[in-house]
């Protein structure tokens, strides 16, 4: 199975939605890659313009945020503008259904931790950069290290159908082999 | 027939049981279910790439034409270079597989207002679509769902989509509504409530003594904005009202509307059904409701909004853009103007809607008070055509969603009924529509 985990970026607010994650002026896109330089373009934190060319946010390949991630539109380009970046892992406390689902479909993961949990990774990071998370699918942990050397392990259930999926590459590499 | 049979006890079902458990084609767990998609639809945004990857990968196929639904409606006519291609790839897809119901220019209009107006959703449907917002054909006692490009990918290939098991919500509302007060209060309250995540994971059951008492089109309303409460689907009971509304395209199939309703109560919840959740919601008092700020559920009672501030009116989409929304905006447009400082902007949700507001003359009564009245199609709703807010402006719409940023960079949404909207096209600012009802 594919390997998960890197270099991990801390985003403080709940409900972003897919509107912040890709503003809809993208959707006449027709290439995934074409929405790479677009990624939470439009989000706002604490009333201040989010800073897309962040080296930290440029190099991470895990986000870790608060609750009802990815609410609002169906769109999968939320997903892909993610995954054209190298980021193929999102840690919260909770999904909008349609893009948790939409994660899974394209083999990559939303994994759900405990408000405690999600705390105590944000503690972890504080004003540190460096932190490194790696996710352990088939001990449903994943293991938290900051630039310090100090660590945390949290551990996740996740659905195994949904594991099945990410196993499978995919829901279509899944429905077709099986429907 | 079964003269022995000895009937098990089994714990009631609500309608969402009721229909993953008639269209479970497999269960890979016992908490997720692959269900045969009866309706699959699709619109110019997010299939072009479905149909792109299944090009790609050589399996460009459909598992059944007249199980698709196809219409360009979120940008159209074509606005650049990259609409019209996004246009053209659907065109040609819908030729190249014979797709029937495929809806273009002239023809086309927002799809969950023109679906249902086609006949195309019967209770105890299933259906899919790339759209957030295909709860809205829940009103016909379907379990509808908004689903991104790859689910839409393996429906279009196998017909069948994976959710997990349903949990329901019943809310019951009851009261009859007060004067200017409408369906859109009714869901913006309830949003309020639940919060933008209270539904999550959900099939929220919308019944009670008003909700029977709405037509289609407000029940349409209420299921359209369901997943802003973050909800899998909502769904009304079908009844007389339903069967009324789909006669013309069933009336081969019943006797009589009586037998078409006792067909749909198939679908309806057993009395002993279990639901996760309950929430009873008496509207006999309840104010216009407005959102505030950048979510749906910053919801306020009208009166705390007044005096503010509106650049541009827009009264369309799938939550608002239907006939009874019209009729309900020109009641209060008839006779008066809108204000110099405001823009209005009235999109007819369908061509048949359009030719019936034409039929009706409101659409003089929105053209002589000074409003733009555009083609059918999404535009303004999500800031991708015809409507576009500049930084710092507001718009009171009567849309679905006010994330920042949704109708332009910058811009401010408030939504509301289509009353409440007119009422702020002809005062400039968010004003209670009951100072212009008789």
């Amino acid at each position: 199975m594919k390997k998960f985990g890197g270099s991990a970026f801390f985003i403080d607010r709940d409900d972003i939605n897919t509107d912040e994650i890709i503003p809809a002026k993208y959707l006449t896109e027709i290439t995934k890659r074409a929405l790479q330089p677009h990624l939470l373009e439009d989000l706002f934190l604490d009333g201040k313009e989010f800073d897309t060319q962040a080296e930290d946010f440029q190099q991470a390949s895990v986000l870790v945020t608060r609750s009802n991630f990815g609410c609002g539109s169906s769109r999968e380009h939320a997903v892909w503008a993610l995954e054209v970046n190298d980021i193929n892992v999102v840690i919260g406390e909770s999904f909008a259904r349609i893009f948790r689902q939409n994660m899974f479909n394209c083999g990559i993961l939303a994994v759900e931790l405990s408000k405690a949990d999600i705390d105590q990774l944000f503690a972890l990071a504080g004003d540190d950069d460096g932190i490194k998370i790696g996710i352990e699918l088939e001990k449903d942990t994943i293991v938290a290290e900051n630039g310090q050397g100090e660590k945390a392990e949290c551990s996740f259930s996740m659905n195994s159908f949904d594991k099945e999926l990410v196993a499978a590459g995919g829901w279509l590499a899944y429905a077709d082999q099986k429907y | 027939m079964g003269d022995t049979t000895v009937e098990q006890t089994i714990a009631g079902q609500t309608i969402a049981e009721k229909i993953f458990a008639a269209h479970l084609r497999d269960s890979p767990t016992p908490e997720n279910m692959v269900l045969d998609i009866d309706v699959i639809m699709c619109h110019e945004i997010t299939t072009p790439i479905a149909i792109m990857d299944l090009v790609d990968k050589g399996m460009d196929r459909v598992i059944d034409q007249s199980r698709i639904k196809a219409v360009i409606d979120h940008v159209t006519p074509a606005k650049d270079s990259k609409t019209a291609t996004q246009a053209k790839i659907m065109r040609e897809w819908a030729r190249r597989h014979e797709i029937k119901d495929f809806f273009d220019v002239g023809r086309n209009g927002v799809c969950h207002a023109l679906f249902p107006e086609k006949g195309f959703i019967r209770p105890g449907n299933t259906v899919i679509m790339g759209d957030s917002h295909t709860c809205t054909h829940g009103a016909f006692g379907a379990f509808a769902a908004g689903v991104g490009t790859t689910d839409l990918e393996v429906g279009i290939l196998k017909g069948v989509c994976a959710f997990r098991k349903p949990k329901s919500m019943k809310i019951e509302v009851t009261g009859t509504l007060p004067a200017g007060v409408y369906a859109k209060d009714v869901i913006l309250k309830i949003i309020k409530q639940l919060t933008v995540n209270g539904a999550t994971d959900m099939v929220i059951e919308f019944c009670g003594p008003t909700v029977e008492e709405m037509n289609m089109s407000s029940r349409m309303t209420l299921c359209n904005m369901s997943v802003e409460a973050g909800a899998t689907s909502g769904l009304c009971l079908p009844d007389k009202v339903t069967a009324e509304y789909l006669w013309p395209f069933i009336q081969e199939d019943y006797a009589s509307i009586e037998a078409a309703v006792e067909d749909f109560s198939t679908w309806h919840s057993d009395p002993d059904a279990e639901y996760a959740e309950t929430m009873t919601l008496d509207v006999s008092d309840l104010r216009p409701q407005v959102t505030y700020d950048y979510k749906p559920d910053k919801v306020k009672d009208i009166d705390e909004l007044v005096g503010t501030t509106i650049d541009q009116v827009y009264i369309g989409s799938c939550t608002n853009g239907r006939i009874e929304d019209i009729r309900a905006a020109a009641s209060i447009l008839r006779g008066r103007t809108v204000a110099d400082s405001v823009r209005g902007i009235l999109t007819p949700a369908t061509p048949a809607i359009y030719s019936q507001a034409l039929d009706e003359g409101l659409i003089k009564i929105f053209m002589d008070a000074g409003f733009c009245v555009l083609n059918p199609t999404c535009g303004a709703c999500l800031g991708m055509s015809s409507g576009v807010l500049a930084e710092g402006e507001s718009c009171a719409s009567t849309t679905n969603r006010n994330f920042n940023g949704r109708m332009g960079k910058g811009g401010m949404v408030h939504l509301m009924s289509p009353l409440s909207a007119a009422a702020a096209a002809v005062t400039g600012e968010i004003t209670d529509p009951a100072q212009f009802i008789n």
